[in-house]
């Protein structure tokens, strides 16, 4: 039994002629809260959307719970037949593996809470219906909006649509959670409610993958702090060490800069 | 002039043909509407879906479809599919439906097209990242949210079909054929009685009263799909 859930190799991402990743190499362990933060552009949401191929990488190695999700040579050598086989039958397979919650919480307005938390789960037929509909409740009781079950998203607060929107990637029993600037799109006075979820979230040993300029979050939370630069990782280190002996010279500046 | 239009009016004969204009008029905008909708729906999927070795040629050819469709005059395309492309003696009604449904459907794929990109890129990635297959989202995600966008657009173009259906007469009709809509019916009218102003009013109300249900259909179903929404 292997505590790696996501095992990332040299991964490469181009828009065009514009190198966002170059070059990317991570290993997460199951339980890791592991902090992604670095300066606007960087490629930090580019490499979450590697991650469960929202973006097509151009070359590198995602492995996820030991099977390829991802696997492109530099040269653009492809795997072989058989793993590229594997890789495509399971795509979608992988990604309900991965729940992502997006800055944008992206809800489905035109479906009530309960709808958008229940639909994944019971169309893939991971759950049935009522199954799927007594955990969606029990999650919001968790988040403190089961009164919203049959509410629509647009009558909603952003704290709640991002506390919604965590719920609803994880009605789908993820293995590994992603966090795209959560809270980045929310009032100030709401930020804290949304870091509580994270929070407890953490507590309970889920792993997470999360871009955030909340320090505090990342300090008390975090498991590894990871500074991405230039579209690779700088650096990276325990919480602790992290702010208190940054090494690289960019990202002393940038502690600077936030702190 | 309003004696003419009595004098139209209170002849049976006339009179059946304008009603006769009319069912041919409704019938045929309805099946090439369908027709319409049903290919411009494929279309715009097909274009729409994401890129794929498969799929590379067949959006190549929806491409070729709505330009070559949408570029060319209607009345150019009804006589090269009735006298060459479907030159067959009988069949002349139904390669004339054919026309106005092929033609439509470039029209309708791209409302619905434009529809289905106004809905924003957020959600599609929300309902992959859950798992979802592309068409999954689409049907369950997406649709629902681009229809409000795409049944008023539709709409008007199925009203500019039933009125670009009256040159279905160019390629010849007599009476008791499919080819003879309202404005042939009008232009036999004019033999009786030769005041085209007559005949034009009358018909003219025809197509008015049916673009007036059609209108009414169209409010209905926006404000269903606006109830639904919340
Ligand atoms: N779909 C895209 N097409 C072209 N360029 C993109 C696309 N997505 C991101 N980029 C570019 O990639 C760079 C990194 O973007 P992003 O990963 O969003 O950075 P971050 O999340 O760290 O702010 C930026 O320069 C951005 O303009
Ligand atoms: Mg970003």
């Amino acid at each position: 039994m292997n505590d790696n859930i996501i095992s990332v190799r040299n991964l490469h991402k181009k828009f065009g002629n514009l190198e966002v990743l170059k070059g990317v190499n991570i290993d997460v362990n199951r339980g890791d809260v592991v902090v992604v933060i670095g300066p606007s552009g960087c490629g930090k949401s580019t490499f979450l959307r590697c991650l469960n191929l929202l973006e097509t990488p151009t070359c590198g190695e995602i492995v996820l719970e030991g099977e390829y999700v991802f696997k492109k040579g530099e040269k653009g050598e492809k795997a072989d037949k058989q793993t590229e086989h594997e890789i495509a039958k399971n795509i979608n397979l992988h990604r309900q593996k991965i729940g992502m919650v997006f800055q944008q919480f992206n809800l489905f307005p035109h479906l009530t809470i309960l709808k958008n938390i229940t639909l994944a789960p019971v169309q893939l037929k991971k759950m049935s219906e009522q199954e799927a509909t007594e955990k969606a409740l029990a999650l919001l009781k968790k988040v403190g909006l089961e009164d919203k079950a049959n509410a629509y998203p647009p009558t909603l607060s952003g704290g709640q649509k991002q506390r919604i929107a965590i719920v609803r990637a994880l009605a789908m029993e993820p293995d590994v959670m992603l966090f795209d600037e959560p809270t980045s799109a929310l009032d100030p006075e709401m930020v804290g409610e949304v870091l509580k979820v994270m929070t407890e979230l953490a507590e309970d040993k889920m792993t997470m993958i999360v871009v955030t300029h909340e320090m505090g979050f990342a300090k008390e939370v975090g498991t590894r702090i990871i500074f991405m630069d230039d579209g690779v990782i700088k650096e990276e280190n325990s919480p602790k060490e992290f702010f208190k002996n940054p090494k690289d010279s960019r990202l002393k500046e940038f502690l600077s800069k936030i702190l | 002039m309003f004696n003419d239009i009595i004098r139209i009016l209170s002849d049976a004969e006339l009179v059946g043909y304008i009603v006769e204009g009319l069912l041919h008029s409704i019938a045929v905008t309805f099946v090439a509407a369908l027709l319409g909708l049903v290919l411009g729906f494929t279309v715009a999927i097909v274009k729409i879906a994401p890129n794929n070795k498969w799929l590379k040629p067949l959006k190549i050819f929806c491409d070729l479809y709505t330009t070559v469709f949408r570029g060319t005059p209607v009345a150019l395309q009804l006589f090269i599919m009735v006298f060459a492309v479907f030159a067959i003696p009988g069949f002349k009604p139904y390669a004339a439906i054919l026309t106005f449904g092929i033609n439509s459907g470039a029209y309708v794929s791209e409302s619905i097209r434009a529809g289905i990109t106004s809905v924003d890129k957020g959600q599609m990635e929300a309902g992959r990242a859950l798992g979802l297959t592309w068409m999954q989202t689409m049907v369950r995600i997406i649709l629902p949210q681009a229809i409000k966008n795409i049944i008023p657009a539709i709409g008007n173009e199925m009203i500019a079909l039933l009125k670009e259906t009256s040159i279905i007469g160019w390629v010849g009709s007599t009476p008791g054929s499919l080819t003879f809509d309202l404005n042939a019916a009008a232009g036999t009218i004019y033999r009786t009685i030769p005041n085209y102003l007559a005949s034009g009013i009358i018909v003219g109300l025809c197509y008015l009263a049916v673009v007036y249900i059609m209108v009414f259909v169209i409010k209905y179903i926006e404000k269903r799909l606006r109830r639904n929404e919340r």
